[in-house]
């Protein structure tokens, strides 16, 4: 039995575990050395969570997009980070229009409904062109086909808001009263990231209830099993999939909002970042499963706020938060290699069979 | 008028010329079969009723109304519902779920409760594993949950491609007894099958199908005693 074992390791194997472990031994050892140094307080690390958290938030809800696509078309929508720049970019003008009406302070959250809900429409409408146009065409065509498609429509898209908008950056206004911080006991919670925390979990517990217990999400369920006997129920499956789309596009555009409370700046290329980590989150998590995309979408937030300071400092790289982003990515590298099905993936694959 | 009526249907497979003008026709209240080996086309026939395959050249009507154009979930509404072969129930939703989605087309939930009821009382099992996900059940309670999934549609026609196979012997007595059950209940049915001795003992007609093309077509009785059915499907010599 061991023998057995012994015999089927193969060199690539060794490889890739030594990677591993030199990777998990440079993590800990990182770690140590910077909390050992105590150089920074107990406040810092928790202001580090509660970004991690907000962000990760933001990308759970941008996750939950290409998880539902993945999960009922078995495509990834690379296009999925302009429908949740689409929406932001839109949304801030409409902002300004709420400042310039003297509506944005004075009733503050009749405005940030209203600024979500131009945010949500606008990257669902989309969201659903794209695949009404680009994918719908092509959905019996060979994988890689949609694929190309998709890079193409995230281009195409990409300059069309820039020759709608601009190619500069709009700052999104701020809001009194989202300015300054709570105190939970002795934990300074900064507003917008409380509300971006809460949003986003109010939100994912929305979504995930639809997609759970509404005829509309048992009919995505079934579709992404199977085409053909979904339309035997009586399942109209172009529909069912644009209104997939509409979803995964709304609570893009929902975390498009979210987003410009952190960041409060919006441009035509906003989607690049945040869309590229929320697909990490989602095959993090599982590609085409929702709690795993959540959790994903958590993991990878705290990672990329938390890590820097915690390991990359530790290691002694110099201006470690300025790798946030390689943090991720190499998240991505490294599942792709270790768990391509992700942490929830498994159980999925169970279930299928 | 019958209400079923397939009219002369040529379906193909890209270049493959599956069916070559079948014509079958089922009236209301009947347990009609089709037999045929394997690859005969079948499937494709029911494939085609349903509309998940447009016929090239043909029609299918339902009450003298032509479907062809309707989409394969339009056929639905109509009132056909359909077992596939190989079962094809939603592995990942629960028996419950799996028994929602077969109650899609309708909108009455007074209606659809009675009918739950009224699965539940033909296949007992269902009920103790409905919260069950309905990948995790045996072959003979995925073909109950497929059948009862389709009879959910309230059908008036219900199409069955194979209901046998890949079953125990006592669990496919026991389809065919719920078959004659769900007939009796008032529901026609057009069953396909390889099991042509099971078949010709519930049906009240049956057609052969033979590389895409009708080649009898009699009551049960007669069938059972033609020498080419006795001897192609029933393993007499
Ligand atoms: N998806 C398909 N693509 C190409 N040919 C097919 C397909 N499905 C069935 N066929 C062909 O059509 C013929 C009829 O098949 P089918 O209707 O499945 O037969 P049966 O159900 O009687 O076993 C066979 O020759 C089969 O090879
Ligand atoms: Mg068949």
């Amino acid at each position: 039995m061991f023998r057995n074992w012994m015999q089927r390791i193969t060199l690539t194997d060794v490889v890739i575990w030594a990677i591993g472990l030199a990777i998990l031994i440079g993590v800990i050892w990182g770690s140590i050395v910077t909390l050992g140094t105590g150089k920074y307080s107990t406040a810092t690390w928790i202001d580090l969570t509660l970004i991690g958290l907000a962000l990760g938030g933001v990308y759970a809800l941008i996750a939950l997009g290409y998880t539902l696509v993945y999960g009922i078309l078995r495509m990834i929508n690379f296009a999925h980070s302009e429908v949740f720049m689409s929406g932001p970019f839109t949304a801030t003008f409409a902002a300004w229009a709420l400042v310039g009406a003297g509506w944005w302070n004075k009733y503050p959250i009749l405005s940030l409904l209203i600024v979500l809900g131009v945010s949500a429409v606008v990257s669902s409408i989309i969201a659903v062109l794209l695949e009404r146009i680009a994918y719908r065409p092509l959905r019996t065509a060979p994988r890689l086909v949609p694929l190309i498609t998709a890079i193409g429509a995230s281009f195409f898209l990409q300059y069309v808001f820039r020759g709608l908008y601009g190619s500069g950056l709009k700052g999104y206004p701020e809001m009194t009263i989202l300015q300054g911080f709570w105190m939970l006991g002795s934990i300074r919670v900064f507003k917008t990231q409380a509300v971006a925390i809460v949003g986003a979990v109010i939100m994912m517990l929305i979504l995930y209830g639809i997609v759970q217990w509404t005829k509309l999400g048992k009919a995505m369920r079934s579709v992404s099993e199977n085409k053909e006997v979904a339309a035997l129920m009586g399942i109209d499956v172009d529909k069912t999939i644009s209104r997939t789309f509409a979803i995964g596009g709304a609570a893009a555009g929902m975390a498009g909002i979210l987003y410009l409370l952190l960041f409060p700046v919006a441009h035509f290329f906003m989607g690049f970042f945040p869309g590229l980590k929320a697909f990490t989150a989602a095959v993090l998590g599982g590609i085409g499963n929702v709690p795993g995309a959540f959790l994903g979408a958590m993991m990878l937030g705290l990672l990329e706020s938390v890590g820097p300071s915690l390991f990359l400092d530790g290691l002694g790289i110099p201006a470690p938060y300025q790798l946030k982003d390689a943090i991720a990515f190499s998240v991505l590298v490294l599942i792709l290699i270790f768990r391509p099905t992700g942490i929830l993936g498994e159980r999925l694959a169970q279930a299928k069979a | 008028m019958a209400m079923l009526e397939v009219e002369n249907i040529h379906s193909y497979y890209g270049n493959i010329h599956a069916l070559k003008g079948v014509s079958l026709t089922v009236d209301e209240g009947e347990i009609v079969t089709l037999i045929g080996a394997n690859g005969a086309g079948k499937s494709t026939t029911l494939r085609t009723i349903t509309g998940i395959l447009k016929p090239r050249d043909g029609r299918v009507q339902l009450d003298g109304e032509d479907l062809s154009h309707y989409k394969p979930h339009e056929i639905v509404y109509k009132g056909i519902a359909m077992v596939p072969e190989g079962r094809h129930v939603f592995a990942r939703l629960t028996v419950s779920e799996n028994l929602d989605m077969g109650a899609y087309s309708r909108n009455s939930k007074q209606e659809i409760a009675d009918d739950l009821e009224r699965m539940f009382t033909l296949f007992p099992r269902l009920k103790e594993r409905r919260s069950q996900v309905a990948g995790t059940l045996s072959g003979g309670e995925q073909q109950m949950l497929s059948t009862a999934r389709a009879l959910m549609a309230h059908p008036r026609i219900l199409l069955m491609d194979e209901p046998s196979m890949g079953l125990a012997p006592v669990l496919v007595e026991a389809i065919f007894d719920t078959i004659k059950q769900i007939n009796k209940e008032g529901t026609t049915i057009l069953l396909v099958e390889q099991n042509a001795l099971m078949a010709l003992s519930v049906a009240n007609r049956g057609y052969v199908l033979q590389t895409g093309e009708i080649v009898l077509n009699d009551t049960v009785d007669k069938l059972k005693k033609d020498p080419t059915v006795q001897k192609a499907y029933l393993g007499m010599e």
